[in-house]
């Protein structure tokens, strides 16, 4: 049976691959520290189950030491030129979108297969992981009609693929380190704590009350902080999980996937997400560096109503 | 029962607004909040690295960049540029349509990096957005150039957020999976990602109508002198 073992040797090797490539670039004078980096997540997709709990502890503790001291940084090298790749654009046309949606396309597909038809049963793929599995088939697909249509060199999508990593840098772990952020909330009993703490506030089974303040909730700390990834775990472990879906018996997946959205909202309302608010008024040379979030805000508001209208609606009485 | 614990939780939203490198932020919210929850340092330790161990899957989305970078190299950006550039030109406001329209489907494909402000609304929807305005309405005073710009970038904004998450293999779904399944709650990213379509078709909604008002409202600002007749079609 195919696992999620596998996707992680695959998983593992990519990030190795990056890691070699790191060493091996003299154009980014951080390139120790970028190798570092990607090799420690490559030992923990390989080796993590081997590492035990401490083990794993202190290769996180390594990871935020390596992001925190900045060790990280980009190498300069841009392997094809713009004007080559407007060419080649020009030349390949739309079917250029066409490997990369065989990815989302194998993980759809498949998923459904292997849960409306026979597939099913056939015990091919661990039932818990078969999007995530079928996501990595879907790469490999990818990899290989590109290899087959485009001829690169050897190692160009690895190459290619380092690039764009050491662009997102050490944010692409967190995530990750934010979901393990959750585990410790929960183990330390902050989810407990807080739903008592929560009921004694809420009116009594008041579940739409509940509802108004993890979608509004889940809004101001994104703004405060300017990340809904990280207004998450907080507002999961407060609000989500203890009231919403253990008290309330509201619908899991609708309580996740929404409240990530409401968070959304809070996003388009911060100065704080500079990247997404603040950068494009600069790029755009505007006189008012909050142009773009006055132009959002009056998308966001209804949105978020709208969100907590699915939230009552989907959670609660579908 | 103890409400120590909850420091954690200030620490990350005190430690993300003051603008500390986040995974720091993180680690030290873990650790104070296993301390104070009345765990021991190796507990914490080891909680936290299980959890880390237990959630690889969220980071295992990046195994996709080998086959983006290399589409890249052979001009992916470069042709969602083209496609953009041949959009409707009519309004500006249908033209911003059309670009929501566009970064939503490609984002909820998981294209989400073919378009962007420095990729895509710099270089075209907003200076095409003022282009179809001025065509539409004569030639346009600054703030309302400024206006129409805003809105460009909020059009980017809104079809990157609220269409990427109804692609499986991206971090916030993930992210999501893992955080609950750390509760033990199994979820599937299918589940979750087919919850992300109501919220995507009401943001296509609301903020499609304003981007139709945004027409109306150019239509009834008081024309710049002297450019008046040039914007008419004939």
């Amino acid at each position: 049976m195919i696992t999620l073992h596998w996707l992680y040797v695959l998983a593992g090797a990519v990030f190795a691959a990056f890691a070699i490539g790191s060493l091996r670039d003299a154009t980014n004078s951080k390139r120790w520290g970028n190798a570092a980096f990607w090799g420690l997540l490559a030992v923990s997709f390989w080796f993590g189950d081997f590492l035990g709990d401490v083990g794993n502890g202190v290769l996180v503790l390594a990871l935020v030491g390596i992001a925190g001291t900045h060790l990280l940084g980009r190498g300069a090298l841009q392997s094809t030129s713009n004007a080559q790749r407007t060419k080649s654009s020009e030349r390949l046309g739309n079917c250029l979108f066409l490997p990369a949606l065989v990815i989302p396309l194998t993980a759809f597909v498949g998923t459904l297969m292997f849960n409306y038809t026979p597939l099913k049963d056939s015990g091919l793929i661990d039932p818990k992981s078969v999007t995530l599995v079928l996501l990595g088939l879907g790469v490999i697909l990818a990899l290989a009609i590109s290899y087959a249509w485009l001829r690169p060199p050897l190692t160009a999508p690895l190459e290619e693929g380092r690039r764009l990593m050491d662009s997102i840098g050490w944010a692409a772990v967190l995530p990750q380190m934010l979901a393990a952020l959750g585990a410790v909330f929960a183990a330390a009993g902050v989810g407990t704590t807080v739903g008592a703490l929560a009921s004694a506030i809420l009116p009594e089974g008041s579940v739409i009350f509940a509802v108004l303040l993890y979608a509004l909730g889940m809004a101001a700390f994104t703004m405060i902080m300017g990340n809904a990834f990280a207004a998450f775990p907080v507002m999961a472990a407060a609000i989500g999980v203890p009231i919403l879906i253990q008290q309330h018996g509201g619908n899991p997946a609708v309580i996740g996937a929404v409240g990530m959205l409401a968070g959304f909202c809070g996003t388009l309302m911060t100065p704080m997400a500079a990247n997404f608010n603040i950068v494009p008024a600069v790029l755009l040379e505007l006189k008012d560096q909050y142009a773009v979030i006055r132009a959002q805000v009056p998308t966001a508001i209804p949105l978020l109503i709208a969100n907590i209208v699915i939230l009552y609606v989907a959670g609660f009485l579908l | 029962m103890s409400y120590l614990p909850l420091i954690g939780i200030a620490l990350v939203v005190l430690g993300f607004a003051l603008r500390f490198n986040p995974l720091l932020v993180v680690a030290v919210s873990a650790i104070a909040t296993g301390l104070l929850g009345g765990m021991d340092f190796l507990k914490v330790l080891a909680t936290l690295g299980k959890g880390f161990n237990d959630n690889r899957f969220v980071s295992a989305v990046y195994i996709v960049l080998p086959v983006i970078g290399l589409l890249e190299r052979y001009g992916l950006q470069q042709r969602a540029r083209t496609l953009v550039g041949r959009m409707l030109r009519a309004t500006a406001g249908r033209l911003l349509l059309g670009y929501l329209a566009f970064r939503q489907i490609f984002a909820a494909l998981g294209l989400k990096d073919v378009a962007g402000h420095p990729q895509t609304v710099r270089p075209l929807v907003a200076p095409m957005a003022v282009a179809a305005a001025e065509k539409t309405h004569g030639k346009l005073d600054q703030a309302t150039d400024e206006r129409v710009k805003a809105m460009a970038a909020a059009t980017d904004n809104v079809g990157l957020f609220f269409g990427e998450d109804i692609f499986i293999a991206i971090a916030s779904i993930l992210l999501i999976q893992g955080s609950l399944a750390g509760f033990g709650i199994q979820l599937t990213p299918i589940e979750l990602s087919l919850w992300a379509i109501p919220t995507a078709i009401c943001a296509f909604l609301i903020h499609g109508a304003r981007l139709l008002y945004l027409d109306v409202q150019l239509a009834r600002r008081p024309r710049v002198r002297g450019n008046d007749a040039e914007g008419h079609r004939s």
